[in-house]
Order: structure tokens, then C-alpha cells, then sequence
């Protein structure tokens, strides 16, 4: 199989991407508010208490919302789940079956290609971020910690996007499934770590969160980088995050050939 | 004004019909909500963990925060959420010719075709918290503590309004604008805050320029205390939604004036 048809794919998702650049640059532009509302949230709590919370004081807080947002702007998709699930009701799908092209793989390629342009892009934004709030930045004090958190960064991107193209996949089975995505959304929202750090919640909670996927996708590789996990919970967390990845794979597959059994080719 | 009145009942027996004939949409539509609405409960649970105020904000003064804040934002999305997220597909495909061409004023017509049924229960779920929230605070609040409280709410949702109108009013200009609708819940992030953890510039742009901060804050404040004195509050409550009302309804008109329509 050549790959040389996936990598031009890839290079028409960098080129959509800049044509509608407006649209994403808004976009890291009013990821801004909720940062600095969140900021002065925290600011204010530590105030009242005075002292560090599950062992953040405000800096270590700051800095932690800081690497959620350089994270998920590197990872997560934006609007993949619709592209698909619009493919699918609207039988965009048939002039793609029809070509020598698999169609997870050229999902995949749009993937990479779409997250690739947003970080360049949007990079040197969320480093001028960093630079405003540069007292907060404490980087690692062992160096295999980029080993790992580069491994366990990479593994929340593909997690990430096989959750949504899974979701998507819905679209076979249902003429509407934007409440389906916005609940799962609101799951991720809540319990990947995006609202507060997990280890701030009760250990009955932590203990079931650490078997939950949604903890993989954000605040795992977050907590790696800021060396709250490490040894054993380190090796036990890579690998209840790869088993996600494989398990998140495997279904969205199986509901690929199933959902292509069902498929009428509306519209086309 | 009756005009308007009478073709809005019609739009409004529309939409009601037109909601329960997807019942199964409707109910999964609730359940969402319900669950970003207790998502948010849960985070002001598990910050009370660690303290026990916010400001000067008991946790469950910060609740009866939230829950006005669902019953402005409920309220506003039931009238014109959907319709306003529709603006920039109505301006990229050129369908808003038609309605333009309605006898009607057209912020009207964009703003209030589809009326949010399941919006209104989950504006229902806010009350019930509100009300909880009071129970446990033990207040009662006075007749008239109540009078202002919804006025202020009403005037809240009206600078919801505005600021998702202004918003949408973008796609003018850009071609992609669902990035802008990003932008409402961005904005809107901060009002269920105290007021008192923001200072500085942040705090002086959000009250008077883009109210985001007063929005859920006042009319909480109005219910919770019966020491605050309202007038203050809802005259500044009122002179921002006027504010913003108009600089968006003058934002709208100059957008039109550029649009050029699109293909036929």
C-alpha cells in the first residue's frame, strides 16, 4: 500500500485549514477568557485558604491550566465528529468509497493534517501565553519525563480522535447525533481534567477515574509532565491508556464494517 | 408592536408542534443540559472541599449563582439561541433574502424563528436549584426581593442576547463563523464567577463594555441578600443591556449594508 496518497491528503487538510484561518484563530482567541476567568477563580480560592490544595499552590494551578490548554490545542480534533457524521447522513461517503482509499485512514490523515496546521499556527499564541504567565513555568526535574510525556501526549491524541470518530460512527445507526456528541463532551469536559486537576477530587473518585478513559485524554499526560505520576502509576497509566487506544481503535473498526453494511448511500 | 406579537404566537405554536413531533431529540437535548448543568454543581463541590467561601460567597450562595445563571442563559437560548447560531449559515448560503424581504423587521425575523422548548424545563432545573440553594441558605426573600430578581434576570438574558447577536453579526465578514458561537460560551464562561475574584482592567472591560460579570451576579446578589439595595444594581443592570443592545443592533444594520447576497 502506498502512503504517498495519505500524505496529500494530509497536505488538503493543511490547506483547508488556513482557508478558513479566521475561523480557528478565533477560536484560540476565546480559549483566552475562560484562562484568565479561571485564573482568578483559583487566584482568589488560595486567598481564602492560604494554603496548597492536593499539592498545588497557585503557581503549580496556574501553570497546570496553562499545559491543559497547550494540550488540547494540540490534540484535540475540532469539528471531525461532524465532518463524518455529515459524510455519512449525506452520502458524501459514496464518491469516497469508491476510490482506492481507506476510509479510516484518510479520517486519520485529515486528522494529522488539521491538528498540525492548528499547532503551527496557533503555537506561537499559546507560547506568548506562556510568556505572559512565564513565572508559573516549572519544568521537569528529570529528563526521561519528556520521554514519557511526549509517548503519553501522543497516545491522548489518538484516544482522542478514535473516541470522536467512534461517536461519529453512530451516524450510520441515527439521523441526529449532535446530543450524542455534546454528552460525550460534556463527560470529557468534566472528567479529562479540563474544569479542575482530578486529583483534586475525593480518592473514591480518583480510584474509578483512573479506569476511565476520559482521564487519558488530557489530564494523564499533564499530570506526566508535571511529574505527579510517575513510577509504578507512571507504567500502570501508559498502559491503561494504551489499552484505551487499542480498545477505542477496535470499535470504531467494527462499527465502521457494521455501520458500511447498513449504509444506503443517501443523497450522492 | 401587535404585529409582531401575533406572528410570534404563530412561530411559537410552530416550533412547539415542530418539538414534539421529534420527542426523542427533545428528551436527549435535556439530558445534555442537564448534565453541563451538573458538571458545574459538581466543580463548585469539589472547590468547597478546599474552602469555605469565594470571595464573600458561601458555597451555596456560588449554586444559586449557577442556577440564575442557567435560568438567564436557558432563557435567552429558548428564544433565539438556535436562531442566532443560524445566522452564518443564513449569510453564506444567501437564504437570508428571504428574510429580508418579510414586512418585518429583519433582527426580528433572525432572531426568533424557532422557539427552544426543551430549554424552558432546564430553565425549570435552575429554579429548582435556586430554590434549594435558598432552603439551605435559610432566606426567604421578600415580594419584593423576588420583583427584581426576575427583572434582573430578563435584563440578563437580554445581554446574552446581545452579545451572541453581535457575534453571529460577524459572519459578515467571515465566511466559517461557527468558531464566533465558540465565542458566546467563552464570553459567557466568566458570569458564573463572584464578581469579587476578578479585578483590574479584566473586571472594568466585563461589567460595562461586555457585561459578562454583572449578568448572573446582580440578580444572585438581589435574591440571596436581603441587605443589597436592588436599585443600584438593576440601574446598572439596565443602563449595560441597553448599552450593548444598541451597539449591536448598530453593528447589525452596518453588516447588512455589506451583504451582497449569495448564488441564484
Amino acid at each position: 500500500m502506498s502512503l504517498s496518497k495519505y500524505f496529500k491528503l494530509f497536505d488538503i487538510s493543511l490547506q483547508n485549514t488556513v482557508v478558513y484561518r479566521w475561523n480557528f484563530l478565533l477560536r484560540s482567541l476565546f480559549d483566552v477568557m475562560p484562562l484568565v476567568g479561571t485564573v482568578y477563580l483559583w487566584r482568589a480560592l488560595f486567598a481564602a485558604r492560604g494554603q496548597p490544595i492536593a499539592g498545588y499552590d497557585f503557581e503549580a494551578m496556574v501553570f497546570y491550566f496553562l499545559l491543559t490548554l497547550l494540550v488540547s490545542n494540540l490534540i484535540t480534533p475540532a469539528d471531525d465528529d461532524w465532518q463524518i457524521a455529515a459524510d455519512i447522513r449525506d452520502g458524501q461517503l459514496n464518491a469516497l468509497l469508491i476510490k482506492p482509499v481507506s476510509y479510516p485512514a484518510y479520517r486519520i490523515s485529515l486528522f494529522l493534517g488539521s491538528r498540525t496546521i492548528h499547532a503551527a499556527v496557533t503555537l506561537p499564541f499559546v507560547l506568548l501565553i506562556f510568556a505572559v504567565f512565564h513565572r508559573y513555568i516549572r519544568l521537569p526535574g528529570h529528563a526521561d519525563t519528556w520521554l514519557w510525556t511526549a509517548l503519553s501526549v501522543g497516545m491522548a491524541a489518538f484516544l482522542q480522535f478514535f473516541i470522536t470518530y467512534s461517536i461519529a460512527m453512530l451516524a450510520f445507526w441515527f439521523l441526529e447525533i449532535s446530543t450524542i456528541i455534546f454528552i460525550v463532551l460534556s463527560f470529557e469536559y468534566f472528567l479529562s481534567g479540563h474544569l479542575f486537576p482530578l486529583d483534586l477530587t475525593p480518592p473514591w473518585f480518583q480510584a474509578a477515574a483512573t479506569w476511565l478513559p476520559f482521564t487519558y485524554e488530557l489530564f494523564f499526560p499533564v499530570s506526566v509532565f508535571l511529574e505527579k505520576t510517575r513510577g509504578p502509576a507512571l507504567y500502570q497509566g501508559l498502559l491503561i491508556q494504551a489499552g484505551w487506544v487499542v480498545l477505542t481503535w477496535l470499535a470504531g473498526r467494527a462499527m465502521w464494517s457494521r455501520g458500511l453494511r447498513r449504509y444506503g448511500a443517501y443523497g450522492g | 408592536m401587535k404585529r409582531y406579537w401575533d406572528v410570534y404566537k404563530i412561530l411559537l405554536r410552530n416550533s412547539i408542534i415542530r418539538e414534539m413531533s421529534f420527542k426523542g431529540n427533545f428528551l436527549l437535548w435535556m439530558v445534555t443540559e442537564l448534565l453541563w448543568f451538573l458538571g458545574q454543581v459538581l466543580f463548585v463541590d469539589v472547590l468547597f472541599l478546599y474552602t469555605d467561601h469565594i470571595g464573600n460567597w458561601t458555597k451555596w450562595e456560588v449554586v444559586l449563582l449557577i442556577g440564575t445563571h442557567q435560568i438567564i442563559s436557558q432563557i435567552f437560548q429558548a428564544v433565539c439561541y438556535m436562531n442566532l447560531s443560524n445566522l452564518p449559515e443564513l449569510v453564506r448560503t444567501g437564504r437570508l433574502d428571504l428574510m429580508l424581504l418579510l414586512p418585518m423587521d429583519a433582527q426580528f425575523s433572525v432572531s426568533t424563528r424557532q422557539f427552544g422548548l426543551d430549554n424552558v424545563v432546564n430553565a425549570g432545573i435552575g429554579v429548582a436549584f435556586v430554590l434549594f440553594s435558598l432552603g439551605k441558605l435559610g432566606v426567604v426573600p421578600s415580594p419584593g426581593q423576588v420583583g427584581w430578581y426576575v427583572i434582573a434576570v430578563l435584563l440578563g438574558s437580554t445581554v446574552h442576547y446581545s452579545i451572541m447577536f453581535a457575534l453571529a453579526t460577524f459572519s459578515f465578514w467571515i465566511v466559517r463563523a461557527q468558531g464566533l458561537i465558540y465565542g458566546y460560551y467563552s464570553l459567557i464562561n466568566v458570569s458564573r464567577y463572584p464578581s469579587e475574584v476578578f479585578g483590574g482592567l479584566f473586571k472594568f472591560v466585563f461589567t460595562w463594555l461586555i457585561p459578562v460579570i454583572v449578568v448572573a451576579n446582580s440578580p444572585a446578589r438581589i435574591l440571596a441578600r436581603a441587605s443589597v439595595q436592588p436599585l443600584g444594581l438593576i440601574l446598572q443592570l439596565a443602563v449595560v443591556s441597553a448599552l450593548s443592545l444598541t451597539l449591536s443592533r448598530l453593528f447589525w444594520r452596518r453588516a447588512l449594508r455589506r451583504y451582497s447576497s449569495a448564488s441564484s
